[in-house]
C-alpha cells in the first residue's frame, strides 16, 4: 500500500511503486480530469501540483510524490487563483475539443500563483510545454491576463 | 472529409447504386433503411429514439416531451437537443444547440447537448446520404434547416398545450426566453409545466421556421455548451470512461505496415501483475490488464516475431524519387481547358516550381482509443465516434451481427482533425477484434477499453498523403494571366474505401485535386492532372483534405506571378476572380483589415519584416488571410500577425467561427513550421511530440478574425481556416527575404541572410 496526499484527503492506493503518479489517479483513484497524452513529459497534459508546483504526472513515479501534497483539475477550484481562471476559461470560452485544457489549467493556475502579472513572454514561458492542437493559444493567454485582472 | 462529399450530397442512395456498388460498399450503404429518411427523424414515431449518456440510460431518453429525433424537453424544464454530431472542438454542440433554442424560444440556460446514439434512419448526415458521421465541415450545414424544423415544431405543440390549457386561441401565445405567455390575461408556463401536455398535441406538419430578423441567438454570442465541463475535468472522453469490470488493453502493432504477427511469446507479459490476458488480433498482439499501466509493462515484456514478406519497407527518399519520375509524364486529367502546353510556350513570362509536401500525422491530445463490450446480445462500444454508420456496419461485419445490434455510445472527442473518420475503420475493428479474441474466456464479458500509446497513434498511419506538385504558370506580355499546368502526385485517399466510386472519376480522385482543378483564377489554359502512386502506406483525409496542399501550391504560384508582373498582390488576385465575388470580399476584408501596403514596423532590430496574403475556398466557406514574419538573420523567424477574413454564409455562432479560424490557422501553421512523418526503411521516423514538434504558445501569432455578414446558407468551419495560412506565411517569407518555399514545412535555413 502506498500513502498518497490527494486533494488534501489521505489515500491509500494497492500500486507498483514505479507507477506514474497519472495512471494513479486515473486508474486506481478514478480522478480522470488529468490526461494521458505522451507519457513522457512534452504535452502537459497531465500536469497536476505537488506542493503548488506544476509537475508532470505521467513521468512521475507515485513513489516519488508520497508525504507530497498532490492537486489535481478536480479540486482546483478551492483555490482562488484556481477558480479564477476556470471563471476565464469559461468566460473567453476557451476550449475546443478540451483534452489538453486541465493541463493548461493547472500550468495557468501555478503561473498566476508565482506571479501575478505575467506577460506575454513570462506566459510563453510557463505555458510553452502545454501543447494544444486545436491551437486555443490566443484564448489561453486572454485567459490568463483576464485571471490575472482579478488577483490581489 | 472532401468537398466532393460535401457537393454531391444531393445524390442518392438510389444514384449511388446506379453506379454500381461492389458488395462491400453496398453492405456499407445501401442496407440502411431507405429515402424519407428526414421524414423519419422529424416523425412521431422517432420520438422512441434514445440518447445514451455515459454509462447508462439517458435523462433525455425519459422526457415526456419528444416531438422529432431532435428535441428532448423533461418536466425539469431542461430542453436536450440530441446532437447528431460529434464534438471534436469544432463547437457542434453548441452550435446544433443554438439553432434549436432559436427556433424553440428557449433559454440558452435551459439546453443541454447530448451526443445522439448511432441510427442512420434517424440521425444521418443529409450531405452523406444515408450515412450518419462528422466530417467535411458540413454539421452545421446539413443541420440548419432540419433543426430549425425540428425547434420550430417543438414550439408550436407547446403553444398548442399552453392554448389548450388556458382555452385561448393560439396566435395569442407568445414565447421567449423559456417561458410561454398569454400576456392578456397574464398567465404564463415553463416548457417543463407544459411538457407532458405538449407530448399529446398531434405533431403540425405545416410549422414554418423563424423569420431571421427574429433570431435571439443565432448570429449572437452564446457561450459553448461544453465549457463547464471541459474547465473542472469531469467532461468524459473515451480515455476517462470507467465501466464495472472493464480491463484495458495496449496492442503491439508491427514496426511496419503490412506486417503480420508470425508467432509471439507472451509468458513474459502474463506473469506481469495485473495482466490478465494476451490475445493475437489481426492488426497485432493484445496485452489485456487490470490497468493501463499494467497493460504498457506487459507489452513491454512481450516478444513477437513479425511476418514482414508483405511489409512496406520504403524510405520517403525513395517515394520522392519516384514521384519525381512521375511528375516528368502526364497523368489522368482532372481538369483541361484550352492548351496549357501551347499557351506556355508563347507566354513572356512563365513561373515553373516543384513543390513538396511530407506525410502528416494528425496527432489530436487524444491518442486512439475505444471501448467495446460483447453480450450474447450484441456489442455496445463507447468512442468519440465519427463515422457512426461505417462503423457500425464494419462492427456487425466483423462480429457477425445485424448492424441494429451494434450499440455506439458518443463521447467527447479530444481531436481528431479527420483521424476518427476512418474508412476502414481502423481502431474501433481493433478493439472489437481484441473483445472478440476473449469472447468465451472468463472475460468475455468484460468491457475492453483499448488505450494507444502516443507512439502508436504516431506510428499508427493514415497520414496525410505525402505529395508533389509539379506546376508551371505563363503570363503575356501584359501580364495577364494565360496559362497554368499543374500535375500532383501523391497517393490517393479515397481509393479502396466506400467512397471509391463516388468520388473517384476516369482515375482522379477528386480529393487529390480539389483546390487546384477547381482553380478560381481566370486562365483560359488550364491543365491539371494526376499521379496516384500506391505505395502502401496508410492515408486519410486530414483538416481540409486536398486543400491542405493544393491551397500552398496555387496561392504561393499565384504571388509569383503579381511579383512577376509587377502587380500588388491582393489586387492581381482581384483582376483574377471577377466571377468568384466571395473570393474577392474576404480578401479585400483582410487586406483592409490588415493594413495591407502600409509600411510594417520593425520589431526586434535587425529582422526582415514582410507581409503575405492568400485566399481560398474549401467547403463552401471562404477565407483570406494576411501573416505578419519577422525573419532573424538565421533564418529562424517569428509569424507575428494573422489578419483572417471569412465568410461562411450565416455565422450561427460568430465567436465559434473566431474560434475555428484561431484554430484552424494554428493547425495549418503547425504543419507548415514543423510537421512531418517520414520513412525509413518502411519504419515511421517520429513517435511522439519530441520529434513530431507541433504548435506551442510562442510560435501562436496575434489573430484577428473578420467574418463577412451574410445572408446565405451556412456553411462549415471546421476546416476552411487551416489551408490559407501556409501560403500566407511562404508568401510573407518571400517578401521578408526573396526567397520562395517551395518545401513544407520550411526551412529555415533556407531563410538566411
Amino acid at each position: 500500500m502506498i500513502r498518497l496526499n490527494v486533494n488534501g484527503k489521505q489515500v491509500n492506493v494497492d500500486v507498483s511503486p514505479d507507477t506514474p503518479l497519472l495512471w494513479v489517479l486515473r486508474d486506481a483513484l478514478n480522478m480522470t480530469g488529468t490526461k494521458y497524452g505522451c507519457g513522457m513529459s512534452v504535452c502537459g497534459a497531465c500536469t497536476v501540483h505537488v506542493n503548488g508546483s506544476p509537475m508532470r504526472a505521467c513521468s512521475t513515479p507515485v513513489s516519488a510524490v508520497v508525504g507530497q501534497k498532490i492537486t489535481t483539475i478536480e479540486d482546483i477550484d478551492k483555490n482562488a487563483i484556481g477558480k479564477a481562471v476556470q471563471a476565464a476559461w469559461r468566460k473567453h470560452d476557451v476550449v475546443q475539443c478540451g483534452f489538453c485544457q486541465s493541463g493548461q489549467i493547472m500550468a495557468a493556475t501555478a503561473l498566476l500563483a508565482s506571479n501575478k502579472k505575467p506577460s506575454d513572454a513570462d506566459i510563453d514561458a510557463a505555458m510553452s510545454g502545454n501543447l494544444c492542437r486545436c491551437a486555443t493559444y490566443v484564448r489561453i493567454r486572454a485567459a490568463i491576463k483576464d485571471a490575472a485582472t482579478g488577483l490581489k | 472529409m472532401s468537398k466532393q462529399l460535401h457537393n454531391r450530397s444531393q445524390h442518392s442512395a438510389t444514384a449511388r447504386s446506379e453506379t454500381g456498388l461492389s458488395r462491400r460498399e453496398a453492405i456499407q450503404w445501401t442496407l440502411i433503411a431507405g429515402g424519407g429518411l428526414t421524414l423519419a427523424a422529424l416523425s412521431p414515431s422517432s420520438g422512441s429514439a434514445q440518447g445514451t449518456s455515459v454509462m447508462g440510460a439517458s435523462k433525455a431518453s425519459s422526457a415526456p416531451f419528444a416531438p422529432n429525433a431532435f428535441v428532448r424537453i423533461g418536466e425539469d424544464n431542461v430542453v436536450t437537443v440530441m446532437c447528431k454530431h460529434t464534438e471534436m472542438g469544432q463547437g457542434s454542440y453548441t452550435g446544433l444547440c443554438t439553432i434549436v433554442a432559436d427556433e424553440l424560444d428557449a433559454d440558452w440556460g435551459q439546453v443541454k447537448a447530448e451526443g445522439a446514439p448511432a441510427n442512420a434512419a434517424l440521425y444521418n448526415n443529409l450531405m452523406w446520404g444515408q450515412a450518419q458521421g462528422t466530417g467535411g465541415s458540413t454539421a452545421i450545414a446539413n443541420s440548419f434547416e432540419q433543426l430549425r424544423q425540428a425547434g420550430a415544431t417543438a414550439r408550436a405543440m407547446l403553444v398548442s398545450a399552453a392554448a389548450q390549457e388556458w382555452k385561448v386561441p393560439a396566435n395569442t401565445i407568445t414565447v421567449e426566453k423559456g417561458v410561454v405567455w398569454h400576456k392578456p390575461s397574464k398567465r404564463k408556463a415553463t416548457f417543463g409545466a407544459l411538457a407532458s401536455k405538449a407530448a399529446a398535441q398531434p405533431i403540425p406538419t405545416d410549422v414554418k421556421p423563424k423569420d431571421p430578423k427574429q433570431y435571439v441567438y443565432i448570429g449572437k454570442r452564446v457561450t459553448r455548451t461544453d465549457s463547464p465541463a471541459k474547465v473542472n475535468g469531469s467532461a468524459v472522453f473515451t480515455q476517462d470512461l470507467k465501466l464495472p469490470g472493464m480491463l484495458t488493453a495496449v496492442v503491439a502493432h508491427p514496426p511496419r505496415f503490412g506486417a503480420k504477427v508470425k508467432s509471439f511469446d507472451g509468458s513474459k507479459a502474463k506473469a506481469v501483475a495485473g495482466v490478465v490476458a494476451v490475445v493475437s488480433i489481426p492488426s497485432g498482439v493484445a496485452v489485456v490488464a487490470r490497468d493501463f499501466w499494467s497493460a504498457k509493462k506487459g507489452r513491454d515484456a512481450l516478444t513477437v516475431e513479425w511476418d514482414e514478406s508483405k511489409a512496406v519497407k520504403i524510405s520517403s527518399s525513395e517515394l520522392l524519387a519516384q514521384y519525381k519520375t512521375l511528375a516528368g509524364q502526364p497523368g489522368a486529367v482532372a481538369r483541361k481547358e484550352g492548351d496549357a502546353a501551347a499557351a506556355l510556350a508563347k507566354a513572356a513570362k512563365k513561373v515553373e516550381a516543384e513543390f513538396v509536401f511530407p506525410y502528416l500525422a494528425h496527432a489530436a491530445m487524444e491518442p486512439l482509443n475505444c471501448v467495446v463490450q460483447l453480450s450474447k446480445d450484441g456489442c455496445e462500444v463507447w468512442n468519440g465516434e465519427q463515422n457512426q454508420t461505417g462503423d457500425q456496419f464494419a462492427l456487425a461485419s466483423v462480429l457477425g451481427l445485424k448492424p441494429e445490434q451494434v450499440k455506439l455510445n458518443q463521447l467527447f472527442v479530444g481531436g481528431s482533425f479527420g483521424r476518427r473518420a476512418n474508412p476502414s475503420s481502423d481502431y474501433v475493428l481493433e478493439a472489437a477484434f481484441i473483445a472478440k479474441a476473449l469472447a468465451g474466456t472468463e472475460h468475455g464479458s468484460a468491457p475492453i477499453k483499448m488505450l494507444w500509446t502516443r507512439e502508436d497513434d504516431m506510428r499508427g498511419g493514415y497520414y496525410r498523403p505525402m505529395y508533389l506538385h509539379k506546376v508551371s504558370a505563363g503570363l503575356d506580355a501584359q501580364g495577364q494571366l494565360v496559362a497554368w499546368q499543374q500535375r500532383i502526385v501523391g497517393q490517393s485517399i479515397i481509393a479502396g474505401t466506400p467512397f471509391e466510386k463516388m468520388l473517384v472519376k476516369d482515375g482522379v480522385d477528386m480529393t487529390s485535386v480539389e483546390g487546384a482543378a477547381d482553380l478560381p483564377y481566370a486562365v483560359a489554359n488550364l491543365r491539371v492532372d494526376l499521379h496516384s502512386p500506391r505505395p502502401g502506406v496508410p492515408v486519410q483525409w486530414w483538416r481540409s483534405v486536398g486543400s491542405t496542399h493544393t491551397a500552398f501550391s496555387v496561392e504561393t504560384i499565384v504571388d509569383e506571378l503579381a511579383h512577376l508582373a509587377g502587380k500588388d498582390a491582393v489586387a492581381f488576385r482581384e483582376g483574377l476572380l471577377s466571377k468568384h465575388p466571395r473570393h474577392v470580399a474576404v480578401l479585400k476584408l483582410a487586406a483592409e483589415k490588415a493594413g495591407w501596403g502600409k509600411p510594417l514596423p520593425t520589431l526586434r532590430a535587425g529582422e526582415r519584416r514582410g507581409r503575405g496574403v492568400a485566399v481560398h475556398e474549401s467547403f463552401g466557406s471562404y477565407v483570406a488571410q494576411v501573416a505578419e514574419v519577422s525573419v532573424a538573420k538565421d533564418g529562424t523567424f517569428t509569424v507575428d500577425r494573422v489578419v483572417c477574413a471569412v465568410d461562411c454564409g450565416l455565422a450561427i455562432n460568430p465567436d465559434q467561427v473566431v474560434a475555428q479560424m484561431e484554430g484552424g490557422l494554428g493547425y495549418g501553421l503547425a504543419a507548415a513550421l514543423s510537421g512531418k512523418i517520414t520513412l525509413k526503411d518502411g519504419l515511421i521516423e517520429q513517435s511522439n511530440f519530441h520529434d513530431y514538434p507541433v504548435l506551442r504558445m510562442a510560435d501562436m501569432p496575434k489573430v484577428e478574425v473578420h467574418i463577412v455578414p451574410s445572408t446565405e446558407k451556412p456553411s462549415g468551419v471546421g476546416e476552411p481556416g487551416t489551408p490559407v495560412i501556409a501560403p500566407a506565411v511562404a508568401n510573407a517569407l518571400f517578401a521578408a527575404t526573396g526567397k520562395r518555399i517551395r518545401t513544407l514545412p520550411i526551412s529555415t535555413a533556407d531563410l538566411a541572410g
